[in-house]
């Protein structure tokens, strides 16, 4: 006689049902494997959906230009650059900023030898859209306010000197750079494309030149350029901004770093991922000691289904359907357990919650066909029992 | 008269020189209800175990329904059992933590019977014992005799053409083992084949056919009215 489908997994659930504490501890390694399993998984893919979806807004096509450092001061660019750069056909932006080598200050009551830390940077008024930065609060420089002592804030740097934020209807704050008092228009949202801008202080070009003794030359240039010509613009850039010492030039593209984390967690995720195998391993060794012990303990119920009718191929299948149902119901709260943590993982740092399907598909799938050879062992040993040695059982 | 079942000449030793059956030959005919008594170790669960397949001789034949049995496969002997016969032990072997109505539906499990036919049939089964008001009761509810009530009903629900009981009194107080015995005889009174093992004589005598074993052997077989059978 065959059993019908449903009655195999009646058959394989009957053991669980009636030994529900043991059922739950064993099939709680397996759970434990596969919830690791998925949170090793899911969170890295929910934090790279976060970061794809930041680098689709920051864009991945722009370039760094800055000088090679020998000794202690970089080779400054040559001023003329940034009009040279702009004349390579694909470049659609180029920005600058120069670093002022002074400090800046809450005030000038404010000892210039326990400054900020803080970058005094003479910025153009393109710099925002060519990094992809936003303001957090106030406005950036513009034409007429370059001209004049006007300062924006990077996110750090507004911190540090005491303006988290530009109020409109409130007077300007100030701060104090190198020895004049500057009003500051705005703060920076932080910049992930250019991170250095968080902790510096931007002043236009022209009062730069006018006020802080600024000799016009860029130390880092930012360009934006068609992404399919973006290797093309990156191997003539050196030649373009300085062509006596194109070797003193270097050339960098911010969004590999932001690219790089990513990689750096997924290599650190299969690692972990093969620990949480391993865990589903040892999992599977609990369901098959389990089986072993339900298979001694259920002798007499063995040789009563025997003297019934069942045949041994009926005991195989009974006990391994068993041993799969213990390791299926490990999976799915594993999976169930798994998938909660990274939603609740991914809502706490705001990013958009990924949980592979593959993951979810190989976990049940895995915990089915660990399961599966759990049982074999048990379930060879139940069906080979003779039925007068199983009803002659204690 | 038609033949269940017959021994032809059945030994059986197990292994380290036992011999528990000792040339045995034994038919036992449709409607039939026979004890077979002896005392302990005389080789009463043994003979059992041949009759009900769950053993084979050592040398002999065994023919349930005009088939020799000692020819089947595994597989076949199993079909057989599910389909031509019916336990009954002295522990009962109830499936803790499943109902009365489960426990006898088991019974046809392994005969095809789809499931919810199977649950009219064991309800059916249920009430035949008089246990019509404990089909939702776990065995730890029920007491011994009602216990050995539902192991009866699930020997009886696919209507076997031979039912075993070995020692069915043998875990039950006088009254209890009674009312049991009168469960067997009522339905062998509906025609039930039914063979009983007991070591207790008071019982066997209650029996129309008794046969006698001991060291293995039959010593006597006897028929209502004392004519000895062939
Ligand atoms: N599995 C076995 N292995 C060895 N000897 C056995 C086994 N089963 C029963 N015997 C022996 O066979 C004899 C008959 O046993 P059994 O059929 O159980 O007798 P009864 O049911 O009449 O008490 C006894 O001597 C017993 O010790
Ligand atoms: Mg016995």
């Amino acid at each position: 006689m065959r059993l019908t489908p449903v009655d195999v997994v009646l058959l394989g659930l009957h053991g669980l049902r009636t030994r529900k504490a043991r059922a739950a501890l064993s099939a709680l390694g397996i759970a434990i494997g596969i919830a690791t399993m998925v949170v090793v998984t899911g969170v890295p893919a929910s934090s790279g959906r976060a970061l794809d979806a930041r680098l689709a807004t920051l864009g991945t096509n722009l370039l760094r230009v800055h000088p090679v450092t020998v000794g202690d001061q970089p080779e400054p660019l040559p001023a003329e650059s940034i009009g040279m750069v702009r004349r390579i056909g694909p470049v659609a932006e180029v920005s600058a900023v120069a670093n002022l080598h002074t400090v800046a200050r809450r005030s000038d009551r404010v000892d210039e030898h326990d400054a900020s830390g803080l970058t005094v940077l003479a910025g153009r008024t393109d710099l925002l859209p060519a990094i992809g930065a936003r303001l957090s609060s106030g406005r950036f420089l513009t034409e007429a306010t370059a001209r004049f002592p006007v300062a924006v804030l990077g996110w750090e740097a507004g911190s540090r000197l005491g303006v988290a934020a530009v109020r409109p209807g409130e007077p300007l704050p100030q701060i104090t750079i190198g020895n004049r008092r500057f009003v500051v228009a705005g703060v920076l949202a932080p910049a992930p494309l250019a991170p250095d801008l968080d902790t510096s202080v931007v002043v236009g070009w022209e009062v730069a030149e006018r006020a802080l003794g600024f000799d016009g030359h860029p130390t880092v240039l930012y360009v934006r350029a068609a992404e399919a010509n973006l290797e093309d613009v990156r191997a003539v850039l050196p030649a373009t901004v300085n062509p006596r010492l194109p070797g003193m030039v270097d050339v960098s593209r911010p969004s590999d770093a932001l690219a790089a984390k990513r990689a750096t967690a997924t290599t650190f995720g299969s690692l972990v991922l093969g620990l949480a195998g391993v865990a589903v391993l040892v999992g599977a060794v609990g369901v098959a000691n389990t089986m072993v012990v339900s298979v001694l303990e259920r002798r007499r119920e063995i040789g009563l289904r025997r003297a019934l009718g069942a045949r041994r191929g009926h005991i195989r299948l009974q006990f391994l359907a068993e041993s799969t149902a213990l390791s299926v119901l490990g999976g799915v709260a594993g999976t169930a357990l798994g998938s909660g943590a990274v939603v609740a993982y991914a809502m706490g740092h705001s990013w958009p919650v990924s949980i592979p399907s593959w993951v979810a598909a190989a976990g049940l799938g895995g915990a089915t066909l660990v399961g599966v050879i759990a049982g074999v062992y048990p379930a060879v040993r139940a069906a080979r029992l003779p039925p007068t040695e199983a009803l002659a059982s204690p | 008269m038609t033949e269940v079942l017959a021994l032809e000449r059945v030994t059986r030793e197990y292994p380290g020189g036992v011999r528990a059956l000792d040339d045995v030959s034994l038919v036992v005919t449709r409607g039939e209800l026979l004890g077979i008594v002896g005392p302990s170790g005389s080789g009463k669960s043994t003979l059992l175990n041949i009759m009900g397949t769950l053993d084979l001789p050592s040398r002999g034949t065994v023919r349930i329904g005009g088939e020799d049995v000692t020819r089947l496969s595994d597989r076949r002997l199993s079909d057989l059992r599910g389909a031509r016969l019916g336990f009954v032990f002295q522990q009962f072997h109830l499936t803790e933590g499943t109902t009365a109505v489960e426990n006898v539906a088991t019974g046809l499990l392994y005969a095809g019977v789809p499931r919810r036919r199977r649950r009219r049939l064991a309800e059916q089964a249920l009430e035949r014992v008089g246990l019509g008001h404990r089909l939702r009761h776990l065995p730890h509810q029920l007491s011994g005799g009602e216990k050995q009530r539902v192991a009866i009903a699930r020997a009886v629900v696919n209507e076997p053409d031979l039912i075993l009981a070995d020692e069915p009194t043998g875990a039950l107080d006088t009254a209890t083992g009674d009312s049991v015995l009168n469960l067997l005889t009522g339905l062998h009174a509906d025609g039930a084949t039914i063979a009983v093992i007991t070591h207790d004589a008071d019982i066997a005598a209650r029996l129309p056919r008794r046969v006698t074993v001991r060291d293995g052997r039959i010593v006597s077989d006897h028929a209502e009215g004392g004519t000895p059978c062939a």
